[in-house]
């Protein structure tokens, strides 16, 4: 998008809306912001139906802040609660059908690649559990079995909880949800391992309690996707509704919860390591100097 | 961009982006002996196609193939193969969103698992022409023709034409982007053959020139934001209506799905004058008419060539496009006629239920013959269905059964 956009056509400034006026005037587009920064600037997602206390709709704010591009970035998802923030944003945000986001994002990127060649348009698929592990799943795995090149962002809060508490692949063993009445019977899906298997440049598993690493994951998993293949962050984005936490204890449970079972991890490809020192300028990828060679 | 502005100029193979009204009516033709699938892949060598997203399914496997050898001689921009018609239809929808001129093809089982897109499609308004070469979509499984899954197409807001022969199918498939692009349909366009039947013969159709093609898409002229983030950034949504229990919730969803029926209503109009209208008649003026769409116009042709033979005079009325249905046509073609005989290839007969709902007096309609799960049709079945329709005696049984 040119930059061009983002300005008042002349005279018409007193009569746009303010929140047209504050995007303009104070928002992202073009400007390097920072998760740091917010309350200082212009988010592109602000007001959302989500519920009270959503670590999710925390999570999908610190995500978008992160885009390296805004201004050249498009959404894509499905069904779920995350869609009802996203597509509030001041991005596009496509929907197509149940469960295929990574479909859909295949086709975009690709459109987008013909179209308008080395500019950067960023895909990134935002999506659920559900949407991702159970529904998605064969258009997920394929997506990154074929190397497309945009990002996969799933936000996992273990339960289907637009549809009002159902069990997903992703809900841990033993869980009581509905259409579980019995307790889980099998283990949380391994989308980790399997993003490795299926050939991912860049895995993530972060909890939404640590905005830097967030914004660090997403930035790196955007520019990765650009150039070197598909990218995956799983983030753990509680349902306090259904998993009962009271609301002043949402961040306390994703502390718990990472140290117990969603601890950060990060794989980067070798390749992406290089693209990124050498690209982006990220300096724990630079390859050291190797120690002299001692003779014996 | 004026999509004019190219016309004139080569493609990367040396194709000249040509004004299509002058590449299809004007350009000189050269008459060729193909296979309706080699006659797919011509129809797109043409098409300035940006897209095309493949998946094996009978009878429409070997089109799709077909079109991967333009995509490796460089006629296509990008061309891979899914993972199953409901993930390719997703793909083709994302190209689509992308600002992409995207083409597909599937078949029976095929649409069904697709399905859920071509609403989607439509309320989306995207553009992409989707081929279907019918076939049986029953258990016990059947991959011979069998016209059933047009009747589900037809409910989607998509454009659903049903071309009879390969010429149909050539020319429709240029025309049908003409028609889709237009930015007062910018819909997508189900252009359907009888699986078999036309993909799998041979045929002489009349090419236009090689070096010839269609002008790029240009995706701003369409009715709703191309999702390139090339538009100035607004919010595009305050509370979703999905979540919403109210008036304005469903006025919303209703006026939108009004706006699909409208636009494919609006596409009568670019079709009529591409196709030269939504039917074809011959004789009208008989009292015995055949009004079908697909192969089975073929075989009424045949059917009333046998009938001339005996003195019995019918005319014919051949559907091109099933949406937009050609309503008023389709009443002022029959008005005179006294019995109105629908051959038909499906079980259900939905093309007579379509009719009997179209026209006053639909006691004339004879909603048959029907054959389905692969049976061919001969034209004697049609000439004793018209002569029972008369109380004739029929000295002809072949087939039945």
């Amino acid at each position: 998008m040119s930059l061009d956009y983002v300005k008042f056509t002349p005279g018409f400034e007193q009569f746009m809306p303010k929140e047209y006026r504050d995007m303009v005037e104070h928002g992202p587009f073009g400007k390097k912001t920072t998760v740091s920064q917010m309350g200082s600037f212009k988010e592109i997602l602000e007001e959302h139906p989500m519920c009270a206390g959503c670590a999710m709709t925390l999570f999908i704010r610190l995500a978008i802040i992160a885009f390296p591009n805004p201004e050249d970035t498009i959404t894509v998802g499905t069904a779920g609660c995350g869609r009802l923030a996203i597509s509030q944003a001041a991005i596009p945000f496509v929907y197509g059908n149940y469960g295929d986001q990574n479909g859909v994002a295949s086709g975009l990127s690709r459109g987008l690649r013909l179209r308008f060649g080395d500019k950067p348009k960023d895909v990134v698929v935002i999506a659920g559990d559900g949407g991702t592990a159970d529904i998605g799943f064969q258009q997920v795995l394929h997506s990154w079995f074929r190397k497309e090149r945009f990002t996969t962002i799933m936000l996992d809060n273990e339960v289907y909880g637009n549809t009002g508490g159902q069990e997903s692949g992703m809900t841990t063993r033993g869980a009581v949800l509905k259409m579980a009445p019995l307790g889980k019977k099998f283990e949380k899906m391994d989308m980790v391992t399997m993003a490795k298997v299926a050939g991912c440049s860049y895995i993530a598993t972060v909890v939404p309690n640590n905005p830097r690493r967030v914004e660090s994951v997403i930035k790196k998993a955007v520019l990765i996707a650009r150039d070197i293949g598909p990218t995956y962050i799983q983030a753990y984005t509680s349902c306090n509704i259904e998993y009962a936490i009271p609301t002043d204890k949402v961040m306390e449970d994703a502390k718990t919860v990472e140290d117990d079972r969603y601890k950060f991890t990060e794989y980067v490809s070798d390749e992406a390591k290089a693209y990124l020192a050498e690209r982006y300028g990220y300096k724990e990828f630079i390859p050291k100097a190797t120690a002299a060679v001692t003779t014996a | 961009m004026e999509p004019t502005s190219v016309i004139g100029t080569k493609n990367k193979k040396n194709q000249v982006f040509t004004d299509p009204r002058i590449m299809m009516r004007e350009a000189p033709r050269t008459p060729s002996f193909y296979t309706g699938s080699e006659v797919i892949k011509e129809a797109i060598r043409r098409a300035s196609i940006d897209v095309m997203i493949a998946y094996p399914i009978t009878p429409q496997s070997e089109a799709a193939a077909l079109i991967g050898e333009l995509f490796a001689e460089g006629y296509i921009g990008d061309y891979f193969r899914g993972e199953s018609e409901f993930a390719v239809m997703s793909q083709c929808a994302g190209a689509a969103f992308g600002g992409a001129r995207v083409f597909t093809t599937t078949a029976g089982p095929g649409t069904m698992r697709a399905m859920e897109n071509f609403p989607m499609w439509a309320g989306a308004r995207l553009p992409i022409q989707c081929i279907v070469t019918c076939r049986g979509i029953n258990s016990p499984l059947s991959i011979q023709p069998d016209t059933i899954e047009i009747s589900y197409l037809m409910q989607t807001g998509m454009l659903v034409w049903h071309a009879e022969t390969a010429q149909d199918f050539y020319d429709w498939i240029l025309m049908g982007y003409m028609v889709s692009e237009e930015p007062d349909v910018h819909l997508p366009l189900a252009l359907c053959c009888d699986g078999f039947f036309v993909t799998h013969t041979k045929d002489v159709v009349d090419l236009t020139p090689t070096d010839m093609c269609l002008p790029p898409y240009d995706p701003y002229r369409s009715p709703v934001p191309c999702m390139d983030m090339e538009c100035p950034p607004v919010r595009m949504m305050r509370d979703p209506f999905i979540m919403k229990s109210n008036y304005i919730s469903y006025a919303t969803h209703a006026s939108w799905q009004q706006e699909i029926w409208a636009a494919a209503e609006r596409s009568r109009k670019h079709t009529i004058a591409w196709l030269n209208g939504l039917i074809e008649t011959e004789d009208i003026d008989a009292d015995v008419l055949i009004v079908t769409s697909g192969t089975a116009v073929s075989q009424g042709r045949e059917a009333i060539r046998l009938l001339a033979d005996e003195g019995i005079r019918v005319g014919l009325v051949k559907i091109k496009t099933l949406r937009p249905w050609p309503e008023e046509e389709i009443k002022e073609a029959t008005k005179h006629a006294t019995h109105i005989i629908v051959p038909e290839f499906n079980v259900i007969g939905w093309m007579a239920k379509e009719i009997k709902a179209t026209i006053p007096r639909s006691e004339r309609v004879v909603a048959g013959p029907r054959v389905c799960g692969g049976m061919t049709m001969p034209p004697e079945i049609i000439v004793e269905e018209i002569k029972r329709a008369l109380g004739v005696r029929s000295t002809t049984l072949a087939a039945r059964g």
